[in-house]
């Protein structure tokens, strides 16, 4: 491979199978990548080799003795380190996890193996996936691969900067307000977050249990769906896991876009978007209605009210989830004179800023007197807010809007105020709060050369109709528009 | 102001955080500042809508327009079955101080 041409799934494939490299070369190549690079970008927060290998070995005796490869055979993978891995610690980037090893597998994980896939390492990710910037990470911030003085978007800036910087042909990613979209959109690479219940959540160490999504990164759209098709499907280790049956994603996505009609909701153009993401976002639609898509105005008009639901409900959640914390079973413990003085104590060393300030949120909205105000209220302002996606879904069969109302911005320049770096959410917590699928796709650049990410939502379940537009976007070159 | 660090205060007690005299004062600005534009969610008249407990509408369209409702309202549950759970030695291996097959905290109870 030339230095500026990514490895792919279907390069690897090739190359394996043409004998112009094994999976255990590749594995080492991709090892020397991460040694390089990783020093400046921070992306990697743990490495498994020995696991990396004895995988890469199985695929080239696979190779060697002429059997069938499965899809990923030896392909460089990368994931987030809030998914669980059996013998290789897994932080969640917080202190508090520091020296945790799971003792299993997530569903998401063994099926990537199952399939071929070569699990190199954890990427870092804002603390317990809350965070717009991979700031909040415990283990220092990462950088955007592309301009090394700006975030890489979060919370899963890590595996976004993997894939963007070369070092994992493609990463899994986590998605509770935007976590795998904006970071898509800011390292300039797909990103997709699937339907809730599309993919297992079992072994996803839980941030927001109603809104958590398992999703990748990749270079290009066929690699999207490729990990797709594979980690997509019910798990019956994971009750809120669809049996909805799992769709042949590569033959969908290659359908003509011919007639579809494309959503465009005015209320995402409005005040806050940077004039460059909103020309390059006009160009993407306008290529789309060059490849015979029909433009339909939306009007969403409970958009303005996501971001206050989504800390609403994503924080009350949080801070239930985050309650088994306390020294007792895993991870930190600090010593205290009593059991009550030791929870106090190990959670006030273990968590970092955002994360006690999440988890004060949330429990304030939960406490008596104010549940009816704001939890309550939130629930049913997120009914208001999948309603207005349900009624666009009977006139359209996409919505397309920008994935974040700005390019990335430089390390530091937000993290001083919290509510600010919140409001950045805008486009992408209103799918999340549905419960609906979106992917970002790269839609050209700034004249500063920042990546920009169109977004494309479709109804439930229709990860096919996403990946079947992005993937004409794609073949039409509007990743370069 | 709508928080004051009594309220921070009660808030960290629930939420077992013990927080060190500095961050009182940070948090109690920064809550303030959030749950004041949480505020806007009381613009908007909610007394008809139910709220939002399930993930999956009741009918949903799949990628071809396809009905897919079968997979919506039901929850999927799996047999009730006893199956053998073997990972409690591995679990503990994890605990910060255990003494199979407990997990070993500071004392509770006073006798």
């Amino acid at each position: 491979m030339s230095a500026g041409t990514p490895w792919t799934i279907a390069t690897v494939r090739d190359a394996l199978l043409a004998k112009k490299t094994s999976a255990r070369e590749l594995a080492k190549d991709f090892y020397a990548r991460i040694e390089r690079r990783n020093p400046e970008l921070n992306a990697f927060l743990a490495l498994c080799p020995e696991r990396a290998y004895a995988q890469a070995d199985r695929v080239d005796a696979a190779v060697a003795q002429g059997q069938p490869l499965p899809p990923l055979a030896g392909v460089p993978v990368a994931t987030k380190d809030v998914i669980s891995t059996r013998g290789v610690r897994t932080t969640c980037g917080s202190k508090i996890l520091e020296n945790y090893t799971p003792p299993y597998d997530a569903t998401a994980i063994e099926r990537l193996e199952n399939a071929g896939a070569v699990i190199l390492g954890k990427t870092n990710c804002d603390e317990f996936a809350m965070g717009s910037s991979n700031e909040n990470s415990a283990y220092g911030p990462v950088r955007n691969p592309v301009a090394l003085d700006r975030v890489p978007g979060g919370s899963s800036g890590g595996s976004a900067a993997a894939v963007a910087a070369g070092l994992s042909v493609v990463s899994l990613g986590t998605d509770t307000g935007g976590s795998i979209r904006q970071p898509g959109a800011y390292c300039g690479i797909p990103a997709l977050m699937p339907t809730y219940g599309r993919v297992s959540r079992y072994g996803l160490i839980a941030f927001a249990s109603s809104l958590d999504r398992i999703g990748p990164f990749a270079t290009n759209i066929n690699d999207a769906a490729t990990v797709m098709s594979i980690i997509a499907g019910h798990d019956s280790n994971d009750s809120t896991s669809a049996s909805v049956s799992v769709p042949d994603y590569l033959a969908e996505m290659e359908k003509p876009v011919t007639g579809l009609r494309i959503g465009v909701p005015e209320d995402y153009f409005g005040a806050g978007l940077d004039p460059e993401v909103k020309a390059k976002v006009e160009a993407g639609i306008a290529l789309l209605e060059k490849l015979g898509c029909k433009r339909v105005p939306l009007k969403m008009p409970h958009t303005d009210y996501a971001i206050a639901t989504y800390y609403v409900v994503a924080t009350a959640e949080a801070s239930s989830n985050l309650a088994r914390y306390d020294g007792v079973r895993f991870g930190l413990r600090v010593q205290g004179n009593t059991l009550m003085d030791m929870y106090r104590k190990t959670r006030e060393r273990g968590f970092g800023p955002e994360v006690k300030r999440r988890i004060m949120l949330g429990t304030y909205a939960l406490s008596s007197g104010y549940y009816d105000a704001y939890y309550l209220r939130a629930q049913k302002v997120r009914s208001l807010i999948a309603r207005d996606f349900s009624s666009a879904f009977e006139k359209v069969d996409a919505i397309l809007t920008p994935t974040a109302p700005i390019p990335a911005f430089k390390l530091g320049e937000k993290t001083a105020d919290p509510l600010q770096m919140y409001l950045a959410d805008i486009y992408t917590v209103t799918g999340s709060l549905a419960g609906i699928p979106g992917i970002s796709v790269p839609c050209g650049k700034t004249a500063a050369g920042l990546p920009i990410g169109m977004q494309i939502f479709a109804s439930h379940f229709g990860e096919a109709r996403i990946l079947q537009l992005a993937r004409a976007f794609e073949k039409a070159g509007g990743f370069a528009i | 102001m709508k928080i004051s660090r009594e309220d921070v205060l009660r808030v960290a007690q629930l939420a077992h955080l013990d927080l060190a005299p500095e961050e009182v004062e940070t948090y109690r600005g920064q809550l303030d500042e959030i749950l004041g534009y949480i505020g806007k969610l009381q613009e908007l008249d909610v007394s008809s809508v139910e709220p939002m407990t399930q993930l999956r509408p009741r009918n949903t369209h799949g990628e071809s327009g396809a009905s897919v409702a079968a997979a919506g309202a039901e929850p999927e549950l799996r047999d009730d079955v006893v199956v053998p759970c073997t990972v409690a030695d591995a679990v503990l291996a994890e605990a910060p101080d255990a003494a199979k097959p407990f997990f070993r905290v500071p004392k509770v109870i006073e006798r």
